[in-house]
């Protein structure tokens, strides 16, 4: 891809997340676990991986989470979801690097990592490990999460290669 | 999906399946108080067995927590999510009701669990 052209693709990806996460906090589900939802900003990540590169790929990341937590969360809020984002993401790319992992086992892998990394700050705020009690259901949530959008992701995709990059 | 990736994904929820069950099994023990810890520092200890409200203010932050019929529930909170009031009641030791912006933490405990810290204390 031309420079331009991938410019333009980063930021239109961080506003497509930036809406993920906004429209995904206007959806009032209690799940019973903080910090429990579905991730959708991770759709971004997951199709980006795929066609940007992976430091690109960090600043959507980073980008992302600075500008929904300045908009509509608070200082604590940018740190919990930093360390997942970030944890996720040098996650997905280590496990797109080990062969045989299909999109959804990325998804389910960036998923599982988000979770981790958000209860282990959460953990060191408060000073208390009792809260790994959360991390079974989290742990669950994330490989169900992981895999819807990993199926997404890929349906996204083709899409994207058909139409968008053909003409590179 | 394919086959690693539904080996990862099993691995996973197997896993979280045996922590439930390690859990389940800590949860046996009798509990009967709750502990509030704000910033990390012990700032109470209560029976589960009297009713009673516990109004905590701390660095202009304000949380109400109430004890009724053995459980505990947090009932009134300023923080900004209010995720904590969404927790519901607690009375088994494997829960908690953690408010993150206030860093405050409502865990159930028993004697055991004073015990434990009362030698880590010593350790140190």
């Amino acid at each position: 891809m031309k420079e331009n052209k991938e410019i333009t693709w980063c930021a239109m990806m961080v506003a497509l997340a930036m809406i993920f996460s906004y429209v995904e906090s206007l959806i009032p589900i209690n799940f019973g676990v903080p910090g429990m939802k579905l991730g959708v900003a991770n759709l971004v990540t997951v199709t980006g991986l795929y066609f940007l590169k992976p430091p690109q790929v960090l600043i959507i990341v980073i980008l992302r989470i600075l500008l929904t937590g300045f908009m509509f969360g608070n200082g604590m809020s940018i740190m919990y979801s930093l360390a997942g984002g970030i944890l996720s993401f040098f996650v997905m790319v280590l496990v797109k690097k080990i062969k045989g992992f299909s999109i959804s086992g990325i998804s389910i892998a960036g998923g599982i990592s988000h979770n981790v990394g958000q209860l282990f700050v959460a953990a060191c705020v408060v000073q208390n490990m009792k809260l790994v009690y959360y991390l079974p259901p989290l742990l669950i949530a994330g490989t169900a999460t992981g895999m819807l959008i990993g199926i997404l992701s890929k349906r996204i995709l083709t899409v994207i290669n058909k139409f968008f990059l053909v003409t590179g | 999906m394919n086959k690693k990736d539904g080996i990862l994904g099993l691995c996973v929820t197997g896993a979280a399946l045996l922590m439930f069950f390690l859990m389940g099994m800590n949860k046996a023990e009798d509990a009967d108080q709750v502990r509030i810890t704000v910033d990390g520092e012990t700032y109470g200890i209560y029976s589960l067995e009297e009713d009673q409200e516990i109004e905590i203010q701390h660095e202009g932050n304000h949380n109400k927590i109430r004890i009724e019929s053995g459980k505990a529930y947090m009932e009134e909170a300023d923080c900004p999510d209010e995720y904590c009031i969404d927790q519901g009641e607690i009375h088994t030791r494997t829960q908690t009701i953690v408010c993150l912006p206030h860093k405050l933490v409502v865990e159930v405990i028993n004697e055991n669990d004073k015990k434990e810290e009362a030698i880590d204390a010593i350790a140190k």
